[in-house]
């Protein structure tokens, strides 16, 4: 089963969860988070370390399962499909919700093929000629702004990369899939000032064509790329607004206490 | 006592200090050393002791040409090792094809697909199997393995080049399971995340990113396996039947150089030629082996500077 995108399941939102509870063993790390992520936006994840951002967002891709002990209950819809249906298929799934981690980790393989890898595993061998697949790396690496940094290396491994160029190809992998959804995981924090001031205005590029969620520890950085913001604590969600309105105007004493910087 | 501060350590106690730093240090070289010095030392007393027969009377030629080993003939003594050699190859090449995928495969089942007690279990078997004697394998190939051939094929023999491939595949397997297990658990946690986020099986993951992340451990992996075959003797010896004679097929007996130097080196007269023969056989082994090495090694540092 493929994720649907037809407009008679269309709904208002890119992702809905319902009820949301995941527990790591017998540690409950989510508590019946409700949220809808609205598309062509970037929604952040705030909160302060332990709290479950990355548990969250790692429950859009199911990637979270890779872990033997993680148990789940409740509803994520992603584009009108409940993800966690017995007859979703993983790998379609995670054709339409693309993730990018905290670390960039490219695979130690050539800076073309990684392009490419995502839209291997995706179609048969030989599918695309050559002049094709040639395109479709110099588009994904032009929309990251990374194409004439690398042009001449294509071949080259991309682990020997800057960590910057790492992580811009990280998110141009992403692209031949023609995802829906861009997950990323503290995007930054592996990059320096500079290296985070372009990858943020990369992001903002972005939203145009994708839904973002980013979870982020650095409440300016929320407040620079994001249109709305959600804030959780101890697994659950005390709140979720339009950024301006949540930093300016926060609704919970929670919520304030932190952007406040009491807790963190 | 005066209350004056003395220097921690007065120059006599660090010149003693000094020396038995140096002391160390050179102790830590003469191991280092000694390792290579063994290698040639005992590559000299080989060759030493074929040296005579070498440049001597063997008739190289025949040597390497012939399949007539009849050493011990009191009217013509022959020294042709051709059936030996092919005994050593096809049986080494025919548990590289039992062992090699079977490892390979074992070693990825381990660490990539099996968790929790079943993971813990299976190493411990890999360790016991890599720790029975190898005269307890040659056992096996003899009281158990042998009679099975001959009863699923009707061979007359059940000691042959499948019998001695079987055991030798299964004295390999155990290394290259863990050198190739300990390979795929050094590739990092965040490509398998990478891959498997990008909607990458489990088994595309094994193609595409563990084998090229991996390359170099796992054919390590392979090499020690071939390594242990090659040079393996008391196992070949109780299970190949111990007939000179080029094989025709998996089911005729044969005699490797190995077994040949440990069978027959007690029968010889120091000194005397056939004593010498099976010297030059060891330089012949010293030589594959080295060989072997040599091509691994271009064949490993190929790999680096294609990465670099
Ligand atoms: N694989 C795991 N097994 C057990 N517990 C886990 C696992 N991963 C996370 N946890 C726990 O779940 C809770 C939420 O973790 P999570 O990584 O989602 O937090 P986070 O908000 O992303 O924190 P940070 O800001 O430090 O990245 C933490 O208390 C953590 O200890
Ligand atoms: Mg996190």
């Amino acid at each position: 089963m493929t994720v649907a995108t037809d407009s008679s399941t269309r709904t208002h939102y890119s992702i809905q969860t319902r009820d949301l509870n995941l527990w790591y063993g017998k540690f409950q790390a989510l508590k019946n988070v409700t949220v809808d992520i609205r598309p062509r936006l970037i929604t952040s994840l705030i909160g302060p370390s332990g709290c479950g951002k990355t548990t969250l967002l790692r429950c859009f891709n199911r990637i979270n399962e890779r872990y033997g002990n993680v148990t789940t209950t409740g509803e994520v819809t992603i584009l009108g499909r409940n993800v966690y249906d017995e007859d979703i298929s993983l790998s379609e799934l995670r054709k339409s919700v693309g993730m990018v981690f905290q670390r960039p980790n490219p695979l130690p393989i050539s800076i073309y093929k990684n392009v490419l890898f995502g839209i291997r595993t995706h179609t048969r061998r030989g599918a695309f000629p050559r002049h094709q697949r040639d395109e479709m790396v110099e588009s994904a690496l032009r929309d990251v702004q990374l194409w004439d940094e690398v042009k001449d290396r294509l071949r080259r491994r991309a682990t020997h990369l800057t960590l910057e160029q790492q992580q811009k190809l990280c998110i141009a992998r992403l692209l031949p899939l023609k995802p829906r959804v861009i997950l990323m995981d503290e995007p930054c924090s592996a990059l320096d000032a500079e290296g985070t001031e372009r990858v943020e205005a990369l992001i903002g590029d972005l939203k145009r064509q994708y839904t973002i969620v980013i979870v982020t520890h650095n409440m300016a950085q929320a407040r620079r790329v994001s249109d709305e913001c959600i804030f959780m604590l101890l697994g659950e969600i005390i709140e979720h607004d339009d950024t301006v309105q949540l930093f300016l105007n926060p609704h919970k004493e929670q919520t304030e206490m932190y952007i406040e910087g009491r807790y963190g | 006592m005066s209350s004056e501060i003395r220097p921690v350590s007065r120059p006599g106690i660090q010149w003693v200090y000094r020396m038995i730093e140096r002391l160390i240090e050179l102790t830590i070289m003469l191991c280092g050393w000694s390792s290579i010095l063994f290698v040639f030392a005992i590559f000299y007393f080989v060759f030493r002791e074929a040296a005579p027969m070498l440049f001597g009377d063997l008739n190289l030629v025949e040597f390497f040409t012939s399949p007539n080993w009849r050493p011990a003939s009191e009217i013509q003594p022959q020294y042709g090792v051709l059936a030996l050699l092919v005994g050593s190859l096809s049986v080494t090449a025919l548990a590289m094809v039992l062992a090699v995928p079977f490892g390979l495969g074992a070693a990825i089942y381990v660490s990539e697909f099996c968790g929790g007690k079943l993971k813990e279990v299976l190493k411990v078997v890999i360790e016991l199997l890599s720790a029975i004697p190898s005269v307890v394998w040659g056992f096996v190939g003899y009281m158990v393995l042998g009679p099975l051939i001959m009863q699923l094929s009707g061979a007359p023999v059940g000691v042959n080049v499948l019998n001695g491939g079987i055991i030798l595949a299964l004295m390999s397997v155990p290394i290259i399971v863990s050198v190739g297990e300990d390979a795929l658990k050094a590739v990092p946690d965040s490509y398998r995340e990478a891959a498997l986020s990008l909607g990458a099986s489990r088994w595309e993951i094994v193609c595409r990113v563990l084998f090229p992340a991996a390359k170099n451990g796992l054919l390590a992996a392979v090499l020690l396996g071939v390594g242990r075959a090659i040079g393996e003797t008391m196992a070949v010896l109780m299970a190949t039947g111990h007939a000179v004679q080029i094989p025709h097929s998996l089911f005729d007996p044969i005699r490797t150089l190995t077994a040949t130097i440990a069978a027959e080196l007690g029968e010889t007269v120091e000194g005397d030629d056939h004593y010498r023969v099976l010297f030059v056989i060891g330089v012949v082994l010293f030589a594959v082996t080295f060989v072997v090495n040599l091509i691994a090694d271009l064949v490993v540092k190929g790999i680096r500077s294609e990465k670099a």
